[in-house]
């Protein structure tokens, strides 16, 4: 059975189903319970949004409330990953990561390596990402190519309810730390979500609009904006195909070369600043394995190479917009060898 | 002879401790004549002069209970249990090494041990071990997790975040505070503003206790409090070694900083196997001869074990990419 159901109650139910069906998924984060030591509700909060709302009645001190020590509880969660948990660590916001970057880059990321093979961290990092919340520079970024960067980690970003509750159930079952980017613009989007317990494997990407003339590559809520330019495109009879990446690592490189050497034409959108990108891979990698199929240039549509602003006249400028989507798609069909 | 044992431990624990002990001062001592010749590449950190802290703290252990180490892990390696071929195959990056040669030195690590790893970043095994004791808090078996730190580590935040999550989450885990008093190159007093571990842990809220770690029974006697208190559910604690490094940071460390005659100084007044011996030979538990036994077995073990490395062969080019991820 599925219902109608917002991004953020399709991953409460996701924790809510792995946590009862598994005794080694514990949670841990800052106010992810909410209220504890105080004189009020136990269960104030339930997560900053209210995501984790609701599952401390459930299972009780398997969520814990941390102190703001995000270096110490990221790598307590770490730590008791390697030792046979299945730890989901929330860090409200992946503006935070920086003061726990270590315990991630340095310690999950390479256990298993440097271990030569003989470590399992099945750790998951649940994180806000992205702009549009006014939030400003320090809690609104998508730093996504930070972590694909990363040997040792994979790297999720669902764009759907329903993609979002398939790929957090595979994170926690997964036997390797995944940071998991949770769009904090999306919490409120609704879609269809099956009741029982599924899985979404890794690497695949989804192709959520199909479409001859030109291949738009996303993920995360720049899906929402490249359909956008989809439909306004449809109107001058240009048909795109979009493709939702889903997971950034692994990346599923055979959906994307199949849509543009059907399409011929490249557009990469993405809310990370230009440089080093995820869209600057994928053209990069699109210009090596497939330029023959390329009938013009590869066009980028992302935000300036600046921190995130918080005037709301600003943010709005920052964020690519399905009309900049639309104006790139137009600009790669004018291009090109004739 | 057979005087009556004045010791916490049986005669064949004080043997097994000796015996652990003299391992890792011979391994240390080998890696310091190897290293200055250029068999091993990379950067070494010895452990020589400090093998009373890891031996009197690791005699409390079972292979359920998990430490995370430092840079300077070897001690806390044999002391654990790691298999003194695969560590020395390791350090000299062959195949068959504890981690296939991918770690090396800094990176030694036998979870099937306990051992979680030594590590390349100063105080990033603090969080660690909060995470193996968060673990065993919800695996109800009594285990506990040890977070080494040198003196110099103590200062890094992770360190610090650690001592009041582990309090506030009341975790079975013991912090020790390798006090060697060189933070690499820099004198602890320079580096640290307060004097006393003690302290530092009352401000955490955590109990702690120092002891002269260059005498074994000191620190056995006190880690053993300690552990026990931590498995009965007593929370984390902090126990400080005050003890001595016969060697540089790294090798090849020229070791400018120490004054005139110190390391000779530590060397006769400091030594913590000299100490051992002395006391027990002197109890009458155990003979200079067992002793010297255990000293001639343990060369025999180190140099095989050098062997053995120079032996395996070299990782190739397969081994370059494997072992990233479980799967992807």
């Amino acid at each position: 059975m599925t219902r109608k159901m917002s991004m953020k109650d399709a991953i409460n139910e996701a924790l809510d189903q792995e946590m009862a069906r598994d005794p080694s998924v514990i949670c841990m984060g800052e106010d992810i319970v909410g209220g504890a030591g105080g004189a009020g509700e136990r269960d104030a909060w339930g997560g900053v949004l209210g995501v984790t709302k609701g599952l401390y009645a459930k299972h009780g001190d398997r969520l814990m409330d941390a102190p703001l020590s995000e270096s110490a509880y990221i790598g307590a969660a770490i730590g008791a990953a390697a030792c046979g948990m299945r730890p989901v660590a929330e860090l409200m916001f992946i503006d935070f990561m920086g003061v726990c970057f270590d315990q991630i880059y340095n310690q999950a990321a390479k256990f298993r390596y440097m271990f030569g093979g003989k470590a399992e961290t099945p750790v998951v990092i649940r994180t806000m990402v992205g702009a549009g919340f006014r939030a400003a520079a320090q809690h609104s970024q998508m730093l996504t190519p930070l972590f694909t960067h990363i040997p040792g980690l994979k790297v999720v970003c669902p764009s759907t309810p329903y993609d979002a509750k398939g790929l957090l159930i595979r994170s926690i079952r997964d036997n390797d730390p995944v940071i998991f980017c949770e769009h904090k613009s999306l919490y409120d989007f609704e879609g269809e979500v099956p009741e029982a317990s599924y899985a979404i494997p890794f690497g695949e990407a989804n192709v959520v609009r199909e479409g001859k003339h030109c291949s738009i590559v996303t993920y995360g809520l720049m899906v929402h904006r490249a359909l956008e330019a989809a439909a306004t495109l449809a109107k001058e009879d240009v048909e795109v195909e979009i493709v939702d990446l889903r997971t950034l690592s692994p990346l599923d490189m055979d959906t994307v070369l199949e849509s543009v050497t059907k399409t011929g034409h490249l557009v990469c959108v993405d809310e990370a600043s230009p440089r080093c990108s995820i869209a600057a891979d994928i053209s990069a990698q699109v210009a090596m394995q497939a330029f023959g199929a390329l009938k013009a240039q590869i066009e980028m549509v992302t935000p300036p190479h600046t921190p995130v602003p918080f005037s709301p006249a600003l943010e709005d400028l920052y964020i690519p917009s399905g009309a900049q989507v639309a104006d790139a798609v137009r600009k790669t069909l004018k291009g090109g060898k004739h | 002879m057979a005087g009556k044992n004045p010791f916490p431990l049986s005669r064949d624990e004080l043997l097994k401790c000796y015996r652990t002990m003299g391992t890792i001062r011979e391994f240390e001592e080998r890696l310091h004549i190897d290293f200055g010749r250029g068999d091993i590449p990379g950067f070494v950190h010895l452990y020589a002069g400090e093998e009373a802290s890891a031996a009197g703290i690791m005699s409390h252990l079972g292979d359920g209970d998990r430490i995370a180490s430092t840079h300077r892990g070897h001690g806390h390696c044999i002391s654990k249990g790691v298999n003194v071929v695969a560590m020395m195959k390791e350090i000299y990056g062959r195949t068959g090494g504890a981690c296939n040669g991918k770690g090396g030195s800094m990176h030694i690590a036998d979870v099937s041990k306990g051992m979680m790893g030594a590590n390349g970043i100063l105080g990033a095994g603090a969080p660690l071990a909060c995470g193996a004791a968060l673990a065993a808090k919800f695996r109800k078996k009594g285990e506990v997790a040890i977070s080494f730190v040198g003196d110099g580590a103590s200062n890094q935040g992770t360190f610090l975040e650690s001592l009041n999550l582990a309090a506030v989450w009341n975790l079975p885990v013991l912090f020790v505070v390798e006090n060697n008093g060189y933070a690499e190159s820099t004198s602890r007093d320079y580096g640290t503003a307060v004097d006393s571990y003690v302290d530092r842990a009352a401000g955490f809220g955590l109990p702690g206790v120092t002891v002269d770690g260059t005498d074994f029974f000191a620190v056995y006697e006190a880690a053993g409090e300690m552990i026990k208190r931590a498995r009965e559910g007593g929370g984390p604690a902090l126990l400080e070694c005050k003890m001595v490094r016969f060697y540089g940071h790294f090798e090849g460390d020229a070791q400018t900083y120490r004054g005139a005659g110190e390391l000779d100084k530590i060397r006769a007044d400091q030594d913590c196997m000299k100490k051992f011996r002395a006391q027990v030979t002197a109890a009458g538990v155990i003979t200079a001869d067992e002793l010297k036994a255990i000293d001639r077995e343990v060369l025999g073990v180190i140099e095989n074990a050098v062997k053995e490395a120079k032996a395996a062969p070299l990782p190739t080019l397969a081994d370059l990419t494997t072992d990233v991820y479980v799967t992807y």
